[in-house]
């Protein structure tokens, strides 16, 4: 290729590429936040057995958990945990519970997205089970009790000694509306699997 | 195209030729006319949004335009203003200067030139077109902060998502074609190192835009699967996050920034030499300092989201980098100051409005280092007293950077002089009007107005009023400025080939009027010439 | 050492500061000092940072004025022919390098301590949606919407505007002085940002997020705010008000409040067992939809195109009753159209609803009644 046509190509395959790192930024984000605890996204998956028995006890440390539920716009749900504030002795396992009930006449899907605060703390969070880890589903009028279990790490930085973990109830889905604009959210594709 | 013309031998109607003559042209000085022209059309355009919003804020309470529509226009006002005047304005001196500063005959892809000029006229329709539909125009200010503008945006987004796309799609294509012409078609001689700053700093601008623009493409397209495909990237529910929008938009946002300014510097870099009467002190170390500005923004992006829950460490990074920033641009603004030192200056139009340039984005970089200070900025943040910085730096900084460009390359450009002495009575009476209309938003700023209010209480109400003001005279200076411009191409003083006695470089040894075709044969540039 | 240069510098820009009296016109064009012990040094960063640009201004400006005298072709028609000084080039970037570190230093240990919403003596949840703030006491259960109270006729010029104008609420955020407070801060529906300039606290409301602040009031007083994030239509319009009481008149606070929920909750049994005219209603169901849906749907019915949509013989207005609770009660999501259950009163709603179904020419006649409202819920 001559100068020209190779100076364009190359140019074109860097704005090719930086139209794909936009992309790429969605999973690199993810990693970020991570590392740095950003908007204290806890992991969507269950920890793992390893990371879990990496879990170090730290002593008598006892930590202040601090619990919140909340219902996003359009779910008819009542929902909030059964225990407004607990008390975690770090690395071991601790079991919490949700209250929600179905308010409405009609079968409802709902999905819980977490947030921990201060955001640091987000990662040293290790859940072992969590209602939010699948959407839940209720029928009309009915009611359940959503369990979570964790494990606080005891690598936990020594300043923060009591934190918030929030749930917002999202509507994923009412069954007997027709596919409109309110069921969207249905469809979703998650862009992590 | 003469010998072309001849073989033609029906002549069309007039009105078609005209149309034919600017639709197909591949020319780069008239493709350059085409975008400068633009810019200026859709600057009146934006313009006059300006002054409705200034008119709204006149006095308390809500007179003129209701909160809705308010947030339309101060959102068109703002994408306009970036995307249609003055980043257009800079493509169309690229156009115009960047092959006569280097010694080329034309772009080096001259067909795609036509093309990524006239997409933007079409993208700029569809925006503007918006105010009128169903809905009303995107009302989510240019930063366009999901969710607002996904879930909770006007149907009419779908619209402004197009016409960030087709924006886009000119801007890669214009600042490809500007890298391969500096790269491949510079005079034998005209080394890197001897490219005039203008080209210099275009040349790294046209690396930010190549870098950056397609992230903004990538953001948007989010967008609009978010809003009509299902997927959820900025939608917390489906297990998205609405501040990885904000992430990813200020990873294009803060080059952006940079965009708009490097090439300002690189005209202030031209234009204070020449009236000077002495060369460019540290040439060097202007490209070094020029090319560590473009680095440095790509990683301080953060400082725009300090009041997102930042954790700790990400606002200590993003505010030492921030303030890192200072260092480069310092050098330049010294280097100015030393070029001008110890000169002979003269003080024409285009030495005033760099001047101006220089000294009013200096109070936009000492405002912007204010912000990088985490504590302070949480007082700062969303407020005017960011108004009133990045309106230092883009419209004394940007928009003088363009003015001055005009009065020093419009002799060269239509073969007449401009009228001296209207073009100081526009610098001074701008200047003072600038001042009036910005100044006083910092204390509004500091008083805790916020930004993006139709209406504020009564505390604000002296200060926005003599904004208002202001503005108002600092929008009757631009229509002198048009009448200076138009009066020029019409009649005035011939200007010579050598159109400013203590400039120097390649575009002062073609005529004025610089004929459509020049440099055909390469310019012999001898040793030591240039820098 | 260079912290040192830096250290000393800040010293001389303070001095310099300090040396200046205040006029009321210097007052007003300032950063506001607040009130807590952190927007007052915030203020400081602030001065110090104004003064060194202020410092360096005077020198480069100077330094720009005086060259464009002196060596002005009149002046000096010669001019020079120095191009390079590696020398000076280094001096200037190395002595900005250490004015920077100077000011990091300062800024740095602040921004360590607001960070730090540790042992704080009580919580409060705080939630936008558009376009006000609902508070939650985590601490005692107590909570409430707080909207703006400025009336409209002042908005549209038909009434003189008063002194706090745009910046009245109906609800203020009450807490007590000297106690740390944290903040939780959380959205509905899009990013708001909940800010007191006096407090120096600024922090974004993201929804599906909770973020942290906080704050220890070491004065009595009322102090107002707003919301810093565009937020749509109305975000001029979501005014912060809080106002700072003693702890022991705090406590007391906290006791009416909850002696005013049971006698709401007393009211709102007395309504349920009541059977409700359509006379009865509509006025007061009239008075709701004033207040609150008119902004969007307009006194009219006739709503604002297609973002808010008309309610007259829409398919919600003048269809089933149980849709139309719905979507009062619980909202819709992804729209602006809030979950009104948690805002206002059984009776309060039943007026609404029923005041929608009968009014600009939609006639189905339907009254719904509180306990229907009860039940939903």
């Amino acid at each position: 290729m001559k100068g020209p046509a190779k100076t364009t190509f190359l140019l074109v395959g860097l704005a090719v590429g930086m139209f794909g790192f936009a992309f790429a930024l969605v999973p690199l984000y993810d990693v970020f936040c991570e590392i740095t605890g950003l908007n204290g996204k806890t992991s969507a998956q269950a920890a793992l057995v390893e990371e879990v028995e990496r879990a170090t006890q730290d002593g008598d440390r006892e930590v202040t958990i601090e619990l919140l539920g909340k219902v996003a716009r359009g779910l008819s749900w009542e929902f909030r945990p059964l225990d407004a504030e607990i008390t975690v002795r770090a690395g071991e396992m601790k079991t919490t519970a949700f209250y929600a009930r179905n308010r409405s006449q009609k079968t409802i899907v709902a999905q819980a997205v977490p947030s921990v605060s201060p955001g640091q703390a987000a990662q040293y969070l290790k859940k072992l089970e969590c209602f939010c880890f699948e959407q839940q589903e209720l029928a009309p009028g009915a009611d359940t009790e959503m369990a979570v279990s964790f494990i606080l790490d005891g690598e936990l930085p020594a300043e923060i000694n009591e934190l918030t973990l929030s749930y917002t109830m999202f509507l994923v889905s009412d069954t007997d509306e027709e596919t409109t604009a309110d069921t969207r959210l249905g469809q979703a594709i998650r862009y992590r699997p | 195209m003469v010998a072309h013309a001849e073989t033609v031998p029906k002549r069309r109607h007039p009105w078609i030729e005209f149309a034919a003559r600017w639709l197909f042209t591949t020319n780069h000085k008239e493709i350059g006319t085409l975008y400068l022209w633009l810019s200026f059309l859709l600057f009146f355009i934006a313009g006059g949004m300006a002054m409705i919003i200034r008119l709204e804020l006149f006095e308390p309470g809500i007179q003129f335009v209701d909160p809705e529509r308010y947030n339309q226009v101060m959102t068109l006002h703002g994408l306009i203003m970036v995307f249609g005047a003055v980043m257009p304005a800079f493509v169309g001196l690229a156009n115009w200067m960047i092959p006569l500063m280097i010694g080329a005959p034309d772009m080096a892809l001259p067909r795609m030139n036509n093309f990524s000029f006239w997409i933007l006229p079409f993208a700029f329709t569809l925006l503007i077109s918006s105010l009128f539909m169903e809905g009303g125009a995107p009302n989510f200010g240019w930063t366009f902060y999901a969710p607002l503008s996904t879930t909770y945006g006007p149907p009419s987004t779908d619209f402004f998502i197009l016409g960030v796309h087709l924006m886009g799609i000119s801007s890669i294509m214009g600042a490809i074609n500007i890298i391969v012409t500096i790269v491949n078609l510079r005079a034998p001689g005209m080394t890197f190192m001897k490219m005039p700053l203008f080209v210099w700093t275009w040349f790294i601008t046209a690396f930010l835009l190549i870098m950056v623009m397609p992230v903004l493409a990538g953001v948007v397209t989010m967008m609009l699967t978010d809003r009509h495909f299902g997927t959820s990237f900025f939608q917390a529910a489906g297990g998205g996050d609405p501040v990885m929008f904000q992430h990813i938009f200020w990873f294009f946002g803060h080059p952006e920034v940079y965009i708009m300014i490097l090439p300002g510097f690189g005209i202030a870099s031209q234009i204070i030499p020449t009236f000077a009467r002495k060369k460019l002190f540290g040439y060097h170390s202007m490209v070094y300092a020029t090319a560590s500005i473009a680095f440095l923004s790509f990683i301080v992006w953060g400082h725009h989201m300090f009041t997102t829950g930042m954790p700790l460490v990400g606002e200590l990074f993003f505010m030492f980098a921030t303030m890192l920033i200072a260092v480069p641009t310092g050098v330049k603004v010294f280097n100015w100051v030393a070029t001008m030192w110890r000169g002979s200056m003269t003080f024409e139009t285009p030495m005033l409005f760099a001047i101006g340039f220089v000294m009013m984005f200096t109070i936009g970089g000492f405002s912007g280092l204010m912000l990088a200070l985490v504590p302070a900025d949480f007082q700062y943040h969303d407020t005017f007293f960011v108004v009133a910085h990045f309106h230092y730096v883009l419209y004394p900084g940007a928009i003088f950077g363009t003015m001055a460009a005009v009065y020093y390359w419009l002799p060269k450009w239509c073969g007449h002089m401009y009228d001296e002495r209207l073009g100081k009575i526009h610098f001074w009476s701008a200047t003072i009007a600038v001042n009036v209309t910005f100044f006083p938003m910092h204390f509004t700023g500091l008083a805790g107005m916020p930004r993006r209010i139709p209406d504020y209480s009564l505390q604000f109400a002296d200060f926005n009023m003599v904004s208002s003001i202001g503005a108002a005279f600092l929008g009757a200076t631009q229509v002198l400025f048009l009448y200076i411009v138009i009066k020029t191409i019409r009649a005035g003083a011939k200007a010579k080939a050598q159109v400013w006695e203590g400039a120097e470089g390649l575009e002062w040894t073609v005529p004025s009027p610089a004929p459509l075709h020049t440099f055909e044969s390469p310019p012999v540039i001898a040793e030591g010439q240039g820098h | 050492m260079t912290t040192f240069a830096g250290g000393s510098r800040i010293g001389l820009a303070s001095l310099v500061f300090c040396g200046v009296p205040y006029v009321s016109l210097a007052a007003k064009m300032d950063m506001r000092p607040g009130v807590t012990e952190m927007s007052m040094r915030i203020q400081q960063i602030h001065h110090m940072s104004l003064w060194v640009c202020v410092v360096v201004g005077i020198v480069v400006f100077g330094a720009m004025f005086y060259t464009m005298f002196a060596h002005r072709r009149s002046k000096n028609p010669k001019p020079a022919t120095f191009t390079d000084s590696t020398l000076v080039e280094v001096v200037w970037t190395v002595i900005p390098v250490l004015i920077l570190i100077g000011m990091a230093v300062p800024a740095t240990t602040a921004l360590i301590d607001i960070e730090d919403a540790e042992n704080s003596d009580m919580t409060v949840l705080i939630t936008g949606s558009q376009w006000k703030w609902h508070y939650r006491y985590l601490d005692s259960d107590i909570s409430y919407y707080s909207n703006i109270a400025t009336p409209d006729t002042q908005i549209d010029n038909l009434e003189p505007k008063d002194e706090h104008y745009l910046l009245d609420v109906d609800n203020p955020l009450v807490l007590p002085t000297n106690r740390k407070v944290r903040f939780l801060i959380t959205s509905d529906d899009v990013i708001h940002s909940w800010w007191i300039p006096d407090f120096a606290v600024k922090q974004d409301a993201i929804p599906g997020f909770i973020n942290e602040a906080w704050t220890e009031i070491p004065v009595t007083g009322t102090f107002r705010g707003q919301c810093t994030e565009l937020c749509g239509m109305g975000h001029a319009y979501m005014p912060i008000v809080v106002e700072a009481i003693p702890e022991a008149d705090f406590d007391a606070w906290i006791e009416e409040q909850r002696i005013a929920a049971e006698l709401a909750g007393e009211a709102a049994v007395a309504a349920r067992a009541k059977s409700w005219t359509m006379g009865e209603l509509m006025p007061m169901g009239e008075e709701v939809f004033v207040k609150h849906c008119a902004t969007c749907h307009e006194r009219d019915g006739m709503g604002q195109g297609v973002k808010y949509p008309a309610l007259i013989g829409s398919a919600i207005t003048t269809g089933p009753v149980i849709d139309h609770l719905d979507r009062v009660m619980n909202g819709k999501a992804d729209t602006e159209m809030q979950a009104w259950a948690p805002q206002l009163s059984d009776l309060e709603i039943a007026a609404v609803i029923t005041y929608e179904r009968n009014s600009w020419g939609n006639d189905t006649g339907d009254v719904v009644q509180p306990i229907t409202i009860y039940e939903a819920r």
